[in-house]
């Protein structure tokens, strides 16, 4: 199968203008020694059909989230996607084309991404976002190398019950800048970051100060006390947030984050095995012009109406080379695009019902849990998410529940020793009442059978 | 090409104009026009010291950046802020009213090692 | 003409998906001082609103299906529908990265199939998928690069040499490694200078990073020497693999030497760019790499396939969880479906459409590096601008008008009033032919209408659009006027 348009005779005439003997010809700048060794040794290939039945094959042997009744949580979630997200990131007009560096042919792209950039501006109650980056993860590598250039300074304070997979990806960004990075302790009966142990590890070397909220453990965080002692010390506040929660939460523009960064899956786009998902990056005015990625403006065009441009391009890679802001190029422009959709189908009324659906099936949970003798492992106040102690490895529940249908975790025990039977339990809108007295049931049996 | 013969100028396109004690620093016309319409002039505060042939300031168009490198060492006395805001003043007149700063030499003889008018025009004719 | 914006279109109380409602109030949950007092001001609007919102916006973008895009170093190919249903398929795409690997075995095998096919094709030995785009390919790399350097104890090397054609990306993944670019200037022939080169290295030098073919379209006919005195140097060699497509099944960068590659499956394998993304940039590399290559890593346990969290070596992650996994799908896809014979001849292909518009277009307009090219060519407007004043910009403009997609302006760097022209392999003769037939309209109207290029484009949505303006006061989100 093949989706070159050429007949023979096409090839043959485009031979014949350029007067090349054959194809081969136009190779020969390539030493025939490595011509020779170059033929990939890869399976026959399909037809459209064989490829469709040998796709299905595989993605049968997958278990997902329509086979498994989700609980799982720890940064990717099984939201409701209206139908018409899909919709329209499936026009071949947002799908097909390069990122819009052309404005005249690329109007449509572009405000759709100016209004995305409203959208997280809205949501935060930051001054600008940018246009994506590649998940929150690598948005919050992102935050802390900024934050490490405008103070000029080399040691980062990340909350210790920050999502374990964003540190990581910190880590990997920061280590090579030789950008050191400390963790905060959490307090052992709240979940909560330990302020008192914040402060004492905040002082004039330190950049920035990062905190998740809700953390990791999906306990809410003190985030403007947090924020004051990060200024105090000179450091810059980054606040990695959860989208859909901001419709409830006070944003982090109210307690004067200087930038915000959040995984923007939650927001319309599908689990994905992890990917792709969507970095948010938003910041305050002054930080403008040291902010990562592609960011859409507004403008006038020769006739002096309205029309929409790539701008602020001479911090990035293009322009600036190796002192580039950062080395970003291709973003998550068609996830924006779904996340702007999503946001624009649901309004401020159906968001709010998201969070509130998803946060009230949670303390649901609990207390059924609660009854049944299981408790939260942490007592700080929650929404949508929690971390459960489970008298096992929580490894094995989590492998157990699945076998029963329900995909409960991540199980804390890879990323934090002391959590070792610890996983996390989250909810949203799709869960139903009837599913969580199963799941209660399901691990109720599980723990009789163990004890 | 024709350029003030009041004043010397760097390889890098600054002009230097010595005013009794201090060094009046601009950017030329020739680079100015290289890199079209501008869009950002970053220059440091007064008080910061600066050395030569190190940059000190930003400009910007919209697909280049350019960096803004001091003619002498020295400390600056004074910034043309005004240029900040008003960008199209600055290529309108970049020989007067578009300087951008005033340096306090530490050795004002650092201006006999910069071009003349005639020497720097020779040097825009190759670049161009 | 801009569409008014959803904002403008909102009204108070309009809706499109409804929830069911929740019995709880946030209050009830939620302390005092945790709640929102106002909430955020997105867009209230009914679903055929939306529709129509999108609909029009669509209406305004130039896209491959519609229009020819030979944006050189791009590689817009045509995107295959059949990939777009196979990613949708539920156990691909609601599949939740947490899920234990034995509910992940189809996807698991698929990206280790990925894997070893990726291997085959470029001649590494080990590839990871983790990173989501080709810069943070690039970047991976060089971080495995420095992981290697300070496994041997060779902490003194901090320069990366990085030729004058090079992507941008290049030089800014140096910096974000916390190395220092040395830049190579290219040889009368556009290629590297093996002298040059000698010049350059030294025994502070930790790579160098060589895009082959290089971003002018041309095949480094010296790459085995280069990567032998890099080498030689102690130094390590990146092959920045953006333009794999001209290579696939003719030349392998690990048979030449490379110790690490980085391809874009949102150019080479086939997979839409979005709009901008999301793209993925896996890597291979040489087996002595591969120890630091990004956690988890697929092996092989009791018979089944599973994650290796537990990577002492590696340089922990470049993405949040295996990378762009939906991407790697469509090129999983494209590569099943083409085989080992069908990549060989995509590169036939692509090269012999690049060749056929450098042969009809080198007598009107500037050909800087003449010569037989890759799957690029790279053309210069500068006799044009000399004789008329019509720039590489004008040009571009004015093709939009005839409803092509305009190449490459201005790059790479070294090419005066540069056009890139990359037509890839699914441009049929007959768009090609138009492609070239308005190219020597446009260099005639240069001449004869200079004024109709000046104020181009013409037909599209918007006229000309004021970057300036937009730079200089930047407005980058919505507002009440």
């Amino acid at each position: 199968m093949a989706w070159q348009p050429h007949s023979e005779r096409d090839r043959r005439e485009m031979l014949e203008a350029l007067g090349a003997e054959s194809v081969d010809a136009l190779f020969a700048d390539i030493p025939a020694g490595l011509r020779e060794t170059a033929m990939p040794d890869l399976p026959a290939p399909l037809t459209e059909m064989e490829l469709v039945a040998r796709a299905a094959d595989l993605a049968g042997q997958n278990a997902s989230l329509d086979e498994l009744t989700c609980f799982a949580g720890g940064g990717i979630y099984d939201h409701f996607i209206p139908a018409i997200v899909r919709n329209v990131i499936s026009r071949p007009e947002f799908l097909t084309p390069y990122t819009p560096y052309q404005p005249e042919a690329s109007q449509g792209t572009l405000q759709a991404i100016f209004e995305y950039q409203t959208m997280i501006c809205e949501l935060t109650g930051m001054h600008s976002a940018n246009a994506s980056l590649y998940d929150g993860a690598t948005a919050l590598g992102e935050a802390v190398l900024l934050a490490a250039d405008v103070t000029h300074r080399k040691r980062v304070v990340i909350a210790g019950a920050l999502s374990p997979v964003a540190r990581q990806a910190a880590e990997t960004y920061c280590s090579a800048g030789g950008i050191e990075i400390a963790l905060a302790p959490w307090d052992d009966a709240t979940g909560q970051t330990d302020l008192a142990a914040l402060a004492e590890m905040l002082d004039d070397s330190v950049a920035c100060v990062a905190l998740q909220q809700p953390n990791y453990f999906g306990v809410l965080e003190q985030m403007p006390e947090a924020a004051s002692l990060a200024r105090e010390a000179g450091a810059l506040f980054t606040a990695m947030v959860e989208p859909t929660s901001l419709v409830l939460l006070k944003p982090p523009g109210e307690y004067d984050a200087d930038l915000v960064v959040g995984e923007g899956q939650p927001l319309g786009l599908p689990p994905g095995y992890g990917g792709p998902l969507l970095g948010i990056f938003a910041c305050r005015e002054e930080y403008l012009r040291q902010m990562p990625g592609r960011v859409v403006g507004r403008t006038v065009d020769a006739a002096g109406e309205t029309a929409y441009c790539l701008t602020l391009q001479t911090r990035e890679q293009h322009i600036r080379r190796d002192r580039a802001t950062s080395n970003i190029c291709t973003n998550q422009g068609l996830c924006a695009l779904a996340a702007a959709v999503y946001m624009a189908a649901m309004g401020p009324e159906g968001l709010r019902e998201v969070a509130l659906l998803g946060a009230e099936r949670a303390h649901q949970l609990r207390d059924l849990l609660n009854a049944a003798g299981l408790e939260p492992r942490f007592g700080g106040a929650f929404l949508n998410e929690f971390v459960l102690r489970v008298p096992a490895q929580a490894d094995a529940v989590v492998r157990e529940l699945c076998a029963q249908g329900y995909l409960v975790g991540p199980s804390l025990a890879r990323d934090f020793d002391e959590l070792g039977d610890c996983l996390l339990l989250a909810t949203t809108e799709r869960r139903t009442v009837a599913e969580v007295e199963a799941v209660v049931d399901a691990m109720n049996a599980l723990e009789l059978e163990e004890k | 090409m024709d350029f003030p013969e009041d004043r010397k100028y760097a390889q890098t396109h600054e002009w230097a104009k010595a005013e009794g004690d201090v060094v009046r620093v601009g950017l030329t016309s020739f680079a100015l026009e290289q890199l079209g319409d501008i869009i950002y002039l970053d220059l440091p505060e007064e008080g910061t010291a600066v050395e030569q042939g190190v940059p000190f300031g930003e400009i910007e168009s919209v697909k280049a950046v350019g960096e803004l490198i001091s003619p002498v060492t020295g400390e600056i006395t004074e910034v043309n802020e005004a240029m900040m805001d008003d960008l199209d003043a600055l290529a309108d007149d970049p020989w007067e009213a578009g300087w951008l700063l005033v340096i306090a030499p530490a050795d004002l003889s650092q201006l006999d090692g910069l071009m003349d008018a005639a020497a720097y025009a020779e040097h825009c004719e190759k670049e161009a | 003409m801009a569409q008014p914006t959803l904002f403008d279109k909102s009204q108070p109380g309009k809706r499109c998906t409804q929830m069911p409602s929740a019995a709880m109030a946030a209050e009830e949950f939620l302390p005092a001082d945790q709640l929102r007092a106002e909430a955020p001001r997105l867009p209230e609007l009914s679903e055929p609103e939306i529709a129509r919102h999108y609909a029009r916006l669509a209406g305004q973008n130039f896209n491959v299906d519609a229009n020819f895009y030979p944006l050189g170093s791009c590689t817009m190919k045509y995107n295959p529908k059949v990939h777009e249903e196979i990613a949708g398929a539920a156990g691909f795409s609601r599949l939740h990265p947490s899920a234990p690997d034995e509910c992940a075995q189809g996807a698991l095998r698929l990206m280790r199939e990925l894997e070893t096919w990726l291997a085959q094709i470029l001649g590494m030995d080990a590839v990871s998928l983790q990173p989501p785009a080709g810069a943070a390919g690039e970047f991976t790399s060089l971080r495995v690069f420095r992981a290697w350097h300070d496994s041997r104890g060779d902490t003194k090397r901090t320069r990366v040499i990085v030729p004058d054609t090079a992507h941008g990306t290049n030089p800014a993944s140096v910096a974000r490694c916390g190395w220092d670019v040395t830049v190579l200037k290219s040889g009368e022939d556009g290629r590297v200078a093996p002298e040059a080169l000698a010049d350059a290295l030294g025994d502070d030098v930790a790579a160098l990073m060589l895009t082959n073919p290089s971003t002018l379209g041309l095949f480094e006919t010296r790459v085995l020497e280069v990567n032998a005195m890099v080498h030689e140097a102690g130094g390590l060699v990146y092959c920045d693999g953006a333009n794999m497509n001209a290579l696939l099944g003719h030349a392998r960068p690990g048979d030449m030497g490379f110790d690490a590659v980085h391809v874009n499956l949102h150019k080479t394998f086939s997979t839409p760019h979005g709009g901008g993304g999301p793209g993925a940039g896996p890597i291979g590399v040489v087996a002595k790499l591969e120890p630091f290559l990004p956690s988890p890593r697929i092996v092989e346990r009791g018979g089944a396939l599973a994650w290796d969290w537990d990577r002492p070596e590696s340089i922990g992650k470049v993405q949040a969880w295996f990378g762009n996994f939906l991407v790697a799908v469509r090129a999983w896809a494209y590569i099943q479906a083409n085989g080992g014979e069908g990549l060989r001849q995509v590169a036939r292909d692509a090269v012999l459409a690049a060749n056929y518009i450098r042969a009809s277009l080198q007598e009107t307009w500037d050909l800087p590096y003449p010569g037989v090219c890759m799957h690029e060519c790279v053309l210069s407007a500068k006799t044009l601008k000399n004789a008329t004043g019509i720039r590489a910009a004008d040009v571009a403009k004015r093709l939009l008008d005839y409803g092509i997609h305009p190449p490459t302006m201005y790059f790479p760097l070294i090419v005066e009033e540069a056009l890139m022209i990359e037509p890839t392999e699914t441009e049929s003769k007959a768009a090609m032919d138009y492609f070239i037939e308005m190219m020597q309209e446009i260099a005639q109207d240069a001449a004869g209408r200079p004024d109709l290029l000046h104020e181009a484009p013409h037909e599209t949505p918007v006229r000309r659009v004021d970057e300036v303006a937009a730079a200089r006061k930047p407005i980058l989100r919505w507002r009440e006027e």
